[in-house]
């Protein structure tokens, strides 16, 4: 087996997130060092609170506060924390169901080892040095002896609410292409351009996925395209990309490769983008050092006819 | 009504699953997924054109790759273009569609298949995107710990201890010794806590894999197996997403599906559970109200193999290949999805009488 290509692959994004007038409270509460419950109909008391009730689906919005101590319902010692999680050293995952509340929240619970943890343990909330109005202004719970601490009176009516939350979100990937994209990414690196043939159809697909998309079998046998080619459509393009060194206007075109069953994508260079047109016989130009052909050039052969790449385009 | 009406018979008539591996970095998803494609295909004898319904479950997220789906389908053939649907769910949900579809009478046989390749990540980080964005997912709480939660409840509601879990574990992966599909198999040590109270052995392999499953109605079902595996009843509910509002030790949402399912109109001889965790399977349990004298997971559940967004449509389809090898006559499948049994489906597969 060839050895497998790899690479590092990191898929990274905000989610800004709008927040119902329930969310709002109580992340605002959060940031203002008060926990919010909502009550139901049913006169359930729910921490964290929502926006509709879990059983009626009802809308809430009865806010009630309780109190920043509570007991560990259940819990779990997390020996080796991850990236993201609250704290960096060893701590118990807690559901802990605040005084005044019926539910319970999950958070962190810092304490020495597994030994200190038990349900039905007693727990305040940490404050976090910096709060903006998220979950994470809960540093996390630590343990504390005695009864409820009493509510300090917040009616849920706060100045300057949190209307949103910025959510980063990171995820590490190993990317490898697979069998066939593979052997494609091997042969550029030689400057050959392979794609592989449909045994039922004999289509021959460029770049190759491993599999043929109308005959939904295993393509398999190799077969070397180009490295001339055939425009077979173009669009001008006027607008700058951003981080791409081209200047506009310039030609980006699909270039059916000779023995190609489909149309690649590529930018024409080397003519004035107004004298690009279908049938334009082209070349790949390489340029040192990149992995794949930077752009495609005119050969100077007479245009293809239409009929020669009217399936296509 | 979520009985099968008896004049709409549907049945499971093939099944096929990858050899589940830690790894399949040489493959990619498609490249995966089309020999279980071709067998399923082969078992019945059946062509892509003579399929009315196709639809598959997978996950971008699991090896980070958009649109995944769409370049998986290039594995089914989809000229002239096909009907086609496909759920962000476990395959199991893609079969619960197709078993609608069916039901319409739109058409008699379907192809469902879904497949998963964690390898390329970190799933346990990966499945806290599934999970409420507002008051959890900040916190990046893993699959792990959130299992060990709800066992950690179970432990001190008295219903399991440590050396339960480990039994539980031990019997699935002996059951899987006989499974040459599975991953992980034969003694494997308990090992130490990932996230306390459960250890490595009480948690399933990760690895990539892909199954595939035929549907097919009345006598078309009756044409294309021996022993069509009968769906006498399938359903699906879901519980609060909020795991503090929830009682971890118990799965309500089972035992629904399981009502509305049929399951307890009579006693089933076989029961594949889609529990990836020890614990869970103890919650399982009760909630189907599973006997000693029924044979849970003789596949080695999920425990011995669990390629995510497949194990559970893998569940239906191993309980289906023992009706149709003559090895069960009513047997019970169940699916889950989220965390802590959040998601719950139950089919009542019954074979004909021998």
């Amino acid at each position: 087996m060839p050895e497998v290509l790899k690479a590092p692959l990191v898929v990274e994004f905000p989610f800004t997130r709008s927040l119902g007038p329930v969310q709002s409270a109580f992340l605002t509460g959060l940031r203002e060092r008060v926990v919010l419950g909502v009550r139901t109909a049913g006169g359930r008391v729910l921490v964290p609170p929502v926006e509709y009730d879990p059983v009626t689906a009802e809308e809430l919005s009865d806010l009630v506060e309780v109190a920043p101590t509570g007991t560990v319902t259940t819990w779990a010692w997390n020996h080796a924390p991850r990236r993201g999680q609250p704290l960096t050293a060893p701590f118990a995952w807690a559901l802990v169901r605040l005084d005044g509340a019926d539910t319970a929240l999950l958070h962190a619970l810092d304490a020495p080892g597994p030994d200190a943890v038990h349900t039905g343990m007693r727990v305040r909330v940490r404050w976090a040095e910096e709060r903006t109005g998220a979950i994470t202004d809960i540093a996390c719970f630590e343990p504390c002896a005695g009864g409820p601490q009493q509510p300090t009176g917040i009616t849920g009516e706060f100045e300057d609410p949190v209307t949103g939350i910025v959510a980063a979100a990171r995820l590490d990937y190993t990317y490898s292409p697979g069998r066939a994209q593979t052997a494609y990414i091997n042969a550029l690196a030689g400057r050959r351009i392979v794609g592989e043939r449909c045994p039922s159809c004999r289509k021959v697909y460029v770049p190759p996925r491993g599999a043929c998309p109308t005959c939904g079998v295993a393509t398999s046998e190799r077969v070397e395209v180009g490295p001339r080619g055939t425009v077979t459509t173009f669009c001008i393009v006027n607008i700058k990309a951003k981080n791409l060194d081209i200047e506009v206007p310039y030609v980006y075109a699909h270039i059916a490769l000779d023995g190609a069953g489909l149309a690649l994508h590529g930018r024409i260079g080397g003519i004035p983008y107004d004298e690009v047109r279908m049938g334009l016989r082209v070349e790949p130009v390489w340029t040192e050092g990149a992995r794949h052909p930077d752009h495609y050039r005119p050969t100077g052969e007479p245009d293809a006819d239409y009929d020669t790449y009217r399936e296509l385009l | 009504m979520t009985s099968a009406p008896r004049d709409r018979e549907i049945a499971v008539v093939a099944f096929a699953q990858t050899a589940h591996r830690r790894t399949s970095e040489d493959l990619s998803e498609v490249e995966m997924l089309l020999p279980v494609l071709h067998e399923v295909l082969d078992r019945t004898g059946l062509k892509t054109a003579d399929i009315d319904f196709t639809c598959s479950g997978s996950s971008d997220y699991l090896a980070g790759r958009a649109f995944s789906f769409t370049l998986a389908l290039d594995g089914v053939g989809a000229w002239p273009p096909i009907s086609e649907s496909h759920v962000e769910m476990d395959g199991a949900w893609a079969l619960y569609e197709a078993w609608t579809k069916l039901l319409t009478g739109d058409a008699d046989t379907a192809l469902v298949y879904s497949y998963g390749k964690s390898s390329p990540g970190s799933v346990r980080d990966v499945l806290t995107r599934q999970l409420d964005p507002y008051y959890v997912a900040p916190l990046w709480p893993d699959s792990v710990a959130l299992a060990a939660l709800q066992a950690q409840a179970l432990i001190d509601a008295g219903d399991t201890d440590e050396p339960a879990l480990a039994a539980v574990a031990t019997r699935n992966r002996e059951a899987a010794n006989d499974n040459p599909h599975a991953q992980l198999k034969g003694p494997v040590p308990q090992g130490d806590y990932l996230v306390r109270p459960l250890r490595a052995g009480d948690c399933p392999p990760i690895g990539d894999g892909a199954a595939a499953v035929i549907l097919a109605a009345g006598d078309r079902a009756r044409g294309l197996c021996a022993r069509p595996a009968w769906i006498r009843g399938i359903d699906h509910r879901i519980e609060a997403h909020g795991l503090g509002v929830r009682d971890l030790t118990a799965s309500p949402s089972a035992r629904l599906a399981a009502e509305r399912a049929g399951a307890f109109e009579r006693p089933v001889d076989t029961a594949e559970l889609h529990a990836p965790f020890t614990a869970q399977e103890i919650v399982l349990r009760k909630a189907l109200r599973l006997g000693d004298d029924v044979r849970v997971n003789p596949s080695g559940g999920a425990l011995a193999a669990n390629p995510i967004m497949a194990a559970g449509l893998i569940r239906i389809g191993e309980a289906a290949a023992r009706i149709h090898r003559g090895e069960s006559d009513r047997a019970l499948a169940h699916a889950t999805s989220g965390p802590c049994l959040q998601q719950n489906l139950v089919a009542v597969l019954e074979g004909e009488p021998r």
